[in-house]
């Protein structure tokens, strides 16, 4: 590792990718688990049915030790962007400030009153009451998630703010066009609606466990009811979303469209590869075919990207050169990354001249650099590259994660459309009753592959992004703080050994609490 | 989660005293019913120790407030740092 990673842009990014992945192991279950337990406990509201309330109890019991265990371990990262990333959060400005800082403490108070309530409320409470407590749980909770998603959605593209070079930093001029920008609502319909899936396949997987063991059938028929309605709105909206999102990307960062698909010299009409092995061999310098093997779908990249089978998708040479093809079929030119490299440098001298203009006092030179910044701003962070070639991300990372999760988005799709067949027309399967063990592995394998494939979905959109921190202004080397490689490294080793220890406290709890609430009758005793 | 005496207590001392009293203990007699939810309790109040106490105090200062103290002094120093030598 060591050797890999040698210096401190490197253990920042590692530092924040490994707490960042462990904060995201609890939050998706967190949200999805949260509205299934609150549909469950309506349909309690609904037939004062004792046993939907046993069953509501159980599931409520596994997301109590998740959220517990998980609540605080997204401060981290918090603590990561004022120590270790101190320049970009000082550039950053306005979108990290006060409204995450609001966002944390409203959401602290609405969760710690209404998870209080969902807990200790079910003999105190009117059911009504306990019931909106537990919806506003699970509101709560996706709400927590908006704004600092919506300041994801801002490093991937920088809307509705003003760079003031006096301050040196970006201050909102607009807070709609920040909130509201496409790339924050797909991002946040994205991942809440993912989440779904997370939970669904969660409560598939463990009621599949026990129908394996042969306990608690009646409660496991009905969680998995509940469960798979709520996967399937969940992976059909998942991939809704997951489709606008690419076209957001296609729009915003088609480099980062470009390595997902592992695409150099695109075209019109362009082929989406469904599954491809990627070319090693293959950089931006050599005319080596880009895949060792491939099965491509024709027009799928235009109609992903544009909702149009013709439209041009460029590849990563074309992205460089600034080359597009317009709707007449002509080949015109766009701004390319050595242009872009131009401007930035121009821009980052301007800026470097108006610090010295600041000090002298001197107005009139500091309005002109302004205008010389103003105007070559979105290109600011092409300026500390050497090549065009550094602003190409980790291509293989991100084509297999990005096909990895459209596969297993696929997957899904079928799996739960094959478990709600089974529970409404079970008599389709009386000839596979022999298989119906082979069901339930394959119930249990589904729930890691699906954090995998959420997984992989932070990592198309983190490491496509790359190498900028704040697409096109900022990229990693100039974000983070000038801090020593031990420093960082000591600070990784101690997440590392705390995050796991959290996990493993985790996993063991919900393992232990579903071996042991599978061996009560939960319909008799679910206190 | 919770043991039945408890509960009934619970519902006894719901009804009594002042809103403040009631949340209060709704809160404590919530905690002392808990079974797995101790476990969890402990689980968290030992994280934020080492989160906020451990972790923050020793490792985690605000950086830029050791660089410079005033606003126009943190927006020079990044300035530097995003002009010079990257
Ligand atoms: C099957 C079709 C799917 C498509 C076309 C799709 C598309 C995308 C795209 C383009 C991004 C990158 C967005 C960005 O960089 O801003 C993304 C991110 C993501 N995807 Fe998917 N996705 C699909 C399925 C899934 C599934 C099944 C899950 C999880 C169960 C999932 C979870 C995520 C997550 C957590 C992110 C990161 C958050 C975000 O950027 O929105 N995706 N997806």
């Amino acid at each position: 590792m060591t050797q890999l990673l040698l210096n401190v842009v490197d253990w920042s990014r590692a530092q924040f990718a490994l707490t960042a992945c462990y904060h995201w192991l609890f939050v998706p279950l967190t949200l999805g688990l949260g509205v299934i337990i609150a549909i469950m406990e309506t349909m309690y509201y609904r037939t004062r049915d004792e046993k939907w309330l046993a069953t509501t109890k159980l599931w409520m019991t596994l997301f109590g030790v998740n959220f517990a265990i998980g609540v605080a371990t997204g401060i981290i990262l918090e603590f990561e962007f004022g120590t270790n990333w101190s320049n970009y959060s000082w550039f950053v400005g306005d979108i990290f400030g006060a409204p995450l800082a609001i966002e944390g403490i409203l959401a602290f108070f609405m969760e710690s009153t209404f998870i209080a309530v969902m807990f200790f409320g079910w003999k105190k409470v009117s059911p009504r009451f306990h019931l909106a407590a537990t919806w506003l749980t699970a509101i709560g909770a996706s709400l927590s998630a908006l704004w600092i998603l919506v300041a994801n959605a801002w490093m991937q593209y920088p809307t509705g703010v003003t760079f003031n070079p006096e301050t040196m930093r970006n201050e909102m001029t607009s807070f709609l066009d920040v909130a509201l920008s496409p790339m924050a609502i797909n991002k946040f319909f994205h991942t809440v609606l993912s989440a779904w899936v997370l939970g669904s396949a969660f409560v598939i997987g463990v009621s599949a466990w026990m129908l394996l063991r042969g306990r608690n059938r009646d409660h496991c028929l009905r969680s998995l009811k509940i469960a798979t309605w709520v996967g399937i709105a969940g992976i059909v909206l998942t991939m809704v979303t997951g489709h606008s999102s690419a076209v957001t990307v296609a729009e915003h960062q088609p480099m980062k469209l470009a390595a997902m698909e592992g695409l150099y010299d695109g075209g019109r009409d362009q082929a989406i590869v469904a599954f491809g092995v990627l070319n090693p061999e293959k950089t931006v310098d050599n005319d080596e075919n880009p895949y060792l093997f491939d099965f491509s779908i024709p027009y799928g990249l235009s109609v992903l990207a544009a909702n149009d089978p013709h439209s041009f998708v460029p590849g990563i040479n074309d992205l460089i050169a600034g080359r597009s093809i317009n709707e007449a079929g002509d080949t015109v030119s766009t701004i390319s990354y050595a242009e872009r490299i131009e401007r930035g440098k121009l821009a980052k001298e301007a800026l470097a001249q108006y610090g010295e203009a600041l000090q002298s006092e001197n107005t009139a030179r500091q309005a002109e650099l302004r205008k010389i910044i103003d105007d070559n701003f979105n290109h600011l962070g092409y300026g500390y590259l050497e090549r065009p070639e550094e602003a190409v991300p980790n291509v293989p990372l991100t084509f297999y994660s990005f096909h990895f999760m459209v596969a297993a988005g696929g997957y899904l799709l079928v799996f739960l459309f094959v478990v709600l067949a089974m529970l409404y027309k079970p008599q389709w399967f009386k000839r596979l009753r022999k298989l119906e063990k082979w069901g339930y592995y394959l119930a249990i394998l589904t729930v890691p592959i699906t954090y995998l494939c959420s997984m992989s979905g932070w990592i198309v959109a983190e490491v496509g992004r790359q190498p900028w921190t704040i697409q096109d202004l900022m990229p990693n080397k100039v974000a983070i703080s000038d801090l020593s490689v031990g420093y960082v490294q000591t600070t990784f080793w101690i997440f590392a050994v705390v995050f796991t220890a959290l996990l493993i406290a985790d996993i063991s709890i919900i393992c232990r609490q579903i071996a042991k609430k599978s061996k009560l009758d939960l319909e008799k005793d679910h206190d | 989660m919770h043991n039945e005496t408890a509960i009934q207590n619970m519902t006894e001392t719901a009804t009594r005293g002042s809103l403040f009293r009631r949340v209060w203990n709704f809160y404590i007699e919530g905690f002392k019913a808990m079974t797995v939810g101790k476990t969890l309790w402990a689980i968290i109040f030992i994280k934020l120790f080492i989160f906020f106490v451990v972790i923050k105090m020793l490792f985690f200062p605000n950086f830029l407030a050791s660089q410079a103290s005033s606003d126009e002094g943190k927006a020079q120093y990044v300035r530097h740092q995003l002009t010079n030598n990257k």
